[in-house]
């Protein structure tokens, strides 16, 4: 019962990364895709650990956590890049 | 513990959506970014969270804690950098903007250079 809750949210989930990877390829401005992009990979992480647990292999939340880092430092970097401070 | 656990992701998983439904079907950069940033940080914090009640050992649990308070710090601080350049480089605001404190902010071709240090 529980697994097959935990699938319908990963399902979900799913769907939200494809409505904004929608966006992504929309978006009139650079600003709209970096936005997407950031929440594409907060979708991500989330898909991740919820792989890890199901599959019972813990060594992928070390992956989702440094994906997480990553991404963050991309995208303050893209924004300082928009800026033209970079 | 296993079920509530469920129950608490299928509820961030639709925060999740609606999130990016928001960023989907919002008219300009800044509400995107707001529906973007806010609904998903929560959605995602709950999944985890969810995730989190249906495990027994300490280390995995350690290891979600260690990621719910990463995104918690990180998100708002990438969705700001992210919209103040969006701001300063000039990108439309939507036609039903009421409102805006910052409009001598943005960047013109001749300045550039003096604009980064300037607040």
């Amino acid at each position: 019962m529980a697994d097959l809750l935990y699938q319908i949210a990963g399902g979900i989930a799913l769907v939200a990364l494809l409505l904004a990877f929608i966006r992504m390829i929309l978006g009139p401005s650079s600003a709209d895709r970096v936005v997407a992009l950031d929440v594409m990979t907060i979708i991500s992480i989330s898909l991740i650990v919820l792989i890890s647990v199901l599959l019972g292999r813990g060594i992928y939340m070390d992956i989702a956590l440094v994906y997480g880092l990553i991404a963050f430092v991309g995208v303050v970097a893209i924004a300082r890049y928009l800026e033209r401070g970079l | 513990m296993e079920l509530a656990g469920a129950i608490v992701a299928l509820l961030g998983s639709i925060f999740l959506f609606l999130g990016a439904l928001g960023l989907l079907r919002m008219p300009d950069v800044f509400n995107r970014m707001q529906a973007g940033t806010k609904a998903s940080t929560l959605g995602t914090v709950l999944f985890l969270v969810g995730i989190a009640l249906g495990q027994q050992e300490g280390a995995v649990v350690g290891k979600l804690v260690i990621l719910i308070l990463f995104i918690l710090f990180t998100n708002p601080l990438s969705s700001h950098a992210l919209a103040r350049a969006a701001h300063h480089i000039g990108i439309p605001l939507s036609k039903k903007t009421v409102k805006d404190d910052l409009s001598n902010d943005v960047i013109k071709d001749d300045d550039q250079h003096e604009e980064g240090g300037a607040e």
